[in-house]
């Protein structure tokens, strides 16, 4: 795995809007009229702008996350990652947004305590690649995202109920149209990691579950149904997508975090096969 | 786009200004128009506030005058001299902050996105200032709007927290969401 290739994919990764999600944004011009059509228009103008001068299209470059599944030493990668993202701070460079949080101090580098932050997930398709999928992820929508230990008897509609007060409760704050990842089951954290994980998957594709596929159409149109439109300034798409993963939970808990995300939802993915790197989407 | 062909498109009214704005400008202001801004804006968002309000509050003086200037909540991202993202942040972290700052320096408007509170609202109204809101995450075409930096204070807070003097250019859409009359227009 060669540092460059990180840092080069962290750029990708901040200039340019993964093609489902740019496509949905589309999409909600047809829906939308009068100024939250000019809100989207301006957003998809700043996307093409981004893209052609190379440039971060959001100033928050947010802290970012790898979700790693290789068969190498854990703190080789990890120390190949924080060397990307110290160089990729300065080149591309991304703003530094890691500080102390208590002293508030800010050393510059998008490192620190407890960062990078990487999850390692077992071991990849085929033995001695290197698999990595990166999010950065704002302030904006990871500070109204929230967890929620429900009941179990509250059931599914607990659930739907938890996501749709979550994204009302949200409001305009983190920047809608927004996509939503669901994380359900496991236990407190386990569910907050599944609903970031689950806004890794691409927006066309369905949910491989035929029940969890329509739990989310019947999410979209709840949360559509709230009428917050494009920056709170009302209109029928407040969010282009939801994305729910799922694990077991204790037979007592029913644990559910959301994840919101802003329209900018900007991941990729990438492999290197020994020395070749290849970014996947 | 001109202001006619922006007006029509969208059937919005259109407003060129230019900082420091004056009071009538501020008072024919309304919610729902918007304002593409040239001059001068000021960034400030959460430590710039905290710090302010500290300096203002023993009797001290900032190092720049906002009376009649136009504030951003904003914490851009640099290459070298030049902006080359700075979008909005969520305006609604200041809200136990904004009404004495607007009380105590005479600022006249604000960019942010989210909206603000009742505490605002009622400042806006009381000492005639507006808030307008910046379609959030569109750093890069903010940007586009930016000339240079003019100057930088309290850089010590670390660069996205610091006070930053932008030169603008038709920067907008910025739309009023908050006015002077106590309206405001908000959905979510």
């Amino acid at each position: 795995m060669q540092v460059e290739d990180l840092v080069e994919a962290i750029r990708l990764l901040e200039t340019v809007l993964p093609p489902d999600v740019e496509g949905r944004l589309r999409g909600a011009l047809g829906r939308e009229s009068g100024i939250s059509k000019m809100v989207v228009e301006a957003i998809l103008e700043n996307v093409l702008y981004a893209k052609e001068r190379g440039v971060p299209m959001c100033q928050d470059t947010g802290i970012l996350e790898f979700f790693v599944r290789c068969s190498n030493d854990h703190e080789e990668i990890r120390n190949k990652i924080a060397e990307a993202l110290r160089r990729a701070t300065r080149e591309v460079p991304l703003r530094a947004n890691t500080v102390n949080p208590f002293t508030r101090e800010n050393e510059g580098t998008n490192l620190g305590r407890s960062h990078p932050i990487v999850h390692f997930e077992g071991r990849p398709l085929n033995e001695g690649d290197i698999e990595m999928d990166i999010i950065a992820k704002g302030a904006g929508s990871e500070n109204v995202s929230a967890s929620f230990m429900l009941d179990p008897m509250q059931g599914v509609e607990g659930i739907k109920k938890a996501v749709v007060q979550a994204v009302q409760k949200a409001g305009a704050k983190p920047c809608p149209p927004v996509v939503v990842g669901v994380g359900v089951g496991g236990n407190l954290e386990r569910s907050a990691y599944l609903a970031k994980k689950a806004l890794l998957r691409p927006l066309n594709e369905k949910n491989p579950n035929r029940n969890l596929a329509e739990l989310e159409e019947e999410l979209i149109e709840k949360v559509n149904a709230l009428g917050i439109g494009p920056m709170g300034l009302g209109g029928s798409t407040t969010t282009i997508g939801v994305l729910l993963e799922w694990g077991h939970c204790h037979t007592a808990s029913l644990p559910v975090s959301v994840n919101i995300q802003c329209w900018a939802l900007r991941r990729i993915s990438l492999e290197w096969q020994g020395k070749n790197f290849r970014i996947l989407r | 786009m001109d202001v006619r062909g922006l007006c029509l498109k969208f059937n919005v009214s259109v407003r060129r200004l230019r900082t420091p704005l004056r009071e009538e400008e501020i008072i024919s202001l309304r919610v729902g128009d918007v304002v593409y801004l040239s001059g001068t804006l000021y960034t400030m968002r959460d430590m710039a506030h905290v710090r302010a309000l500290e300096v203002l509050r023993r009797g001290g003086k900032l190092p720049f005058d906002l009376g009649g200037e136009v504030i951003y909540h904003c914490g851009p991202l640099l290459k070298g001299e030049a902006v080359i993202s700075a979008g909005p942040t969520t305006s609604m972290r200041m809200e136990g902050m904004e009404a004495e700052l607007i009380m105590l320096t005479g600022l006249r408007g604000i960019i942010g996105k989210g909206g603000m509170g009742e505490r605002t609202a009622e400042a806006l109204k009381k000492f005639g200032a507006v808030y307008m809101e910046f379609p959030g995450g569109a750093g890069a075409l903010a940007a586009r709007a930016i000339r240079r930096i003019k100057e930088v204070h309290w850089r010590d807070l670390g660069d996205p927290e610091a006070v930053w003097l932008m030169e603008v250019e038709e920067f907008g859409p910025c739309i009023v969401t908050m006015d002077s009359n106590g309206e405001v227009f908000r959905k979510g």
